[in-house]
């Protein structure tokens, strides 16, 4: 059995690719569920009932979803350029303790419509740092950056955790770690009354669009994508690699200390050390199942916010663990690589 | 500075580096013979919990506690050869295959783990390996009880480090992995299946990753529990740069990390209280990056590494 490589790539082909690919997962997780001894068909049903069956539902999937769009873009942006940024779970955890920090004792005061932007520019800028380390080691010493993004993400969870327990401790909140609150004007404004759901869903849509229009209508775009394509094709045609990353780092890292900010300043109000249930890398299946693409990321942090928030209910009603949903996300990133494959490949005997 | 020495001085510390030192020392192992053949396997976090579930829960129904190694040995086998399909045979990106394994495996070890046992208030244990003093030398003084009372595993470990170092430098196989991680163009005009080769390299390697998490289940603690590998994984893909792919320098290199990382627990109980705990817990991260930031230009990397050979295809 060989593979030869396609001509073009049909349209139709690329679209079906992701949906493929989900179902592919969810068949071979159905295998799972009835190992377990569940009834398959119905497991799922409730699924997507846990997900859609109510307002309440549809508001708690779309906020799960939103720190899932801002670090599945963190990794669409950062795979593109080829640069493997695995560390937005560190990221987001900085970005949030930073907000925690200089709300609660700074930036307090001030009218929510100058503490609020203030808050989020300050948590990306932390995400940015954090992944502007592991780029210079990369830059100055070659040093591969997935295993240092990834060990970072140790050293900053640890690191928040030390913050809550010792100078950012929260007093009244019984001897558990737990970050002061921040400042009531700093909240994110509710989309909906009576839900969870907050701006920061609207601010993940629009920067995804934001972050489409740069990356196919500007030259940054298209020096991000041609560093990511061939760098040293990239260099020879005048692509300044180095300046190049440090931008996509900027992007990237900010969005992924966004996605912190925004989670601490739209649903928690205060930060403990387990904020986010692994967005990090739930994001980096996120960006996968998009195939990198900005607008594409909003589809599959959607899909993946289902899996969690349904199989929540799901596994209380049906004793299947809930697991099950972290396990279907895995499975649909190896089918996706799998489809992905089939899109550029097919098969010749 | 007292407090440093009678750390320094006590038996203890050392007997607890070669514990610490184990799982490093099969699961950089397992990482570098991936490797020289080729093939980055991101897959080891999760193939080290996988082990680590799957060889617990073997001694936990009643298996052996070799039986569970080894079970968990195939495990791993079994996810590598995953990834060698996803990666050897489809040519996919080895970073974005091996942390999809990861994914999968560690999400099917918590799924398993919480289907298969009931959920008690304390986590169940099993009955771990014991210490087995080696006969005369661990009579000498404090070297004895420092480094010749320990459970096997840790010297099987030491072992097949030495064995993988001969067959890698003086064996026909050894030379067939090396140079498909080289140039598997060449190798293939020598008459070596490059293919054959990365599928063996990376099953077997992936096998010392599930005997590695089946360590700390089996042998280092009782009980399992998710997250427990904390980023082992990842330090040992740190520890084959370090070794510049050579296993003689990653025992060396495993057992230093693990010195570093015993005494800081001992330094830890000394100055509990003044210092946050949580400094302490970070340094074995923040020494894995300086490690990579000292070795990675004067480390000899496979030439091929991360490259899929394609019959053909330049």
């Amino acid at each position: 059995m060989r593979f030869e490589r396609r001509e073009h790539r049909p349209l139709a082909l690329v679209i079906a690719t992701p949906i493929l690919a989900i179902v592919v997962a969810l068949a071979i997780s159905g295998v799972l569920i009835a190992i377990a001894g569940a009834p398959v068909l119905e497991a799922y049903w409730r699924i997507l009932k846990g997900a859609f069956g109510s307002r309440l539902s549809v508001t708690e999937t779309l906020t799960r979803a939103t720190p899932l769009m801002l670090t599945g873009l963190a990794a669409a942006v950062a795979f593109r350029a080829r640069l493997w940024n695995i560390g937005a779970e560190g990221q987001l955890y900085l970005g949030a303790i930073v907000v925690a920090a200089t709300s609660s004792h700074l930036l307090g005061g001030l009218p929510p419509i100058v503490q609020i932007p203030a808050l989020l520019v300050l948590g990306a800028i932390a995400g940015m740092v954090l992944l502007l380390v592991p780029l210079w080691l990369r830059l100055r010493f070659s040093v591969d950056e997935v295993v240092t993004t990834l060990l970072l993400n140790f050293v900053a969870v640890l690191f928040v955790s030390m913050l809550i327990d010792t100078v950012l401790k929260d007093p009244a909140a019984f001897g558990w770690p737990q970050s002061q609150s921040v400042a009531d004007g700093a909240m994110l404004p509710k989309l909906l009354s009576r839900s969870r759901l907050h701006l920061g869903l609207a601010i993940a849509v629009v920067l995804a669009f934001l972050l489409h229009f740069v990356q196919s209508r500007t030259v940054f775009g298209l020096k991000s994508r041609a560093a990511g394509l061939n760098p040293q094709a990239a260099v020879f045609a005048g692509v300044p690699l180095g300046r190049t990353l440090v931008g996509v780092a900027c992007i990237s890292g900010g969005l992924a200390g966004l996605a912190g900010a925004v989670e601490v300043m739209g649903v928690k109000g205060y930060v403990t050390t387990d904020l986010s249930p692994g967005y990090g890398y739930s994001g980096i299946v996120v960006a996968m199942l998009a195939n990198l693409h900005p607008l594409g990321v909003v589809l599959a942090a959607l899909f993946t916010a289902t899996m969690f928030v349904g199989a929540d209910g799901m596994s209380r009603s049906m004793g299947i663990p809930s697991y099950i949903a972290d396990l279907t996300v895995a499975l649909s990133l190896l089918t996706m690589l799998v489809a992905l494959f089939f899109t550029q490949y097919r098969i010749r005997r | 500075m007292t407090a440093v020495f009678d750390i320094l001085a006590s038996a203890g510390l050392w007997a607890a580096v070669l514990r610490i030192a184990t799982p490093l020392i099969l699961g950089t192992l397992g990482a570098l013979l991936c490797e020289k053949a080729g093939v980055l396997n991101l897959g080891i976090e999760g193939i080290m919990t996988f082990g680590a579930m799957i060889g617990w829960l073997s001694v936990y129904n009643g298996a052996d506690l070799w039986t569970g190694l080894l079970i968990a040995a195939v495990a791993g086998a079994v996810f590598g050869a995953l990834h060698a399909l996803l990666t050897v045979t489809l040519g996919l990106s080895q970073h974005v295959s091996g942390l999809g394994v990861t994914l999968f495996a560690s999400s099917l070890s918590y799924f398993l783990f919480r289907l298969l046992v009931p959920v008690a208030g304390t986590p169940p244990t099993i009955e771990p390996f014991q210490p087995i003093a080696i006969p005369g030398l661990s009579d000498l003084p404090f070297v004895g009880p420092a480094l010749f009372v320990q459970t096997p595993p840790t010297y099987l470990a030491i072992l097949i480090a030495l064995v993988m170092a001969y067959m890698l430098f003086r064996t026909p196989l050894g030379l067939a992995i090396r140079m498909t991680g080289e140039n598997p163009h060449a190798a293939e005009a020598q008459g070596i299946n490059p293919m054959a080769i990365r599928y063996g390299a990376v099953m077997a390697g992936s096998a010392l990753m599930g005997m590695a998490g089946a360590f700390l289940t089996l042998s280092a603690f009782n009980s399992f529990f998710p997250t427990m590998v904390q980023g082992r994984g990842w330090i040992c893909i740190a520890l084959v740069v370090f070794s510049s792919w050579r296993p003689g320098c990653a025992l060396l290199g495993a057992l230093l990390f693990a010195f570093f990382d015993s005494f800081q627990l001992r330094l830890q109980t000394t100055l509990g209280g003044t210092v946050p705990y949580q400094l302490f817990l970070m340094t074995p991260y923040i020494l894995s990056i300086a490690a990579l930031a000292i070795m990675a230009r004067r480390a000899r990397v496979p030439q091929a590494l991360m490259q899929p050979y394609r019959r053909g295809e330049r």
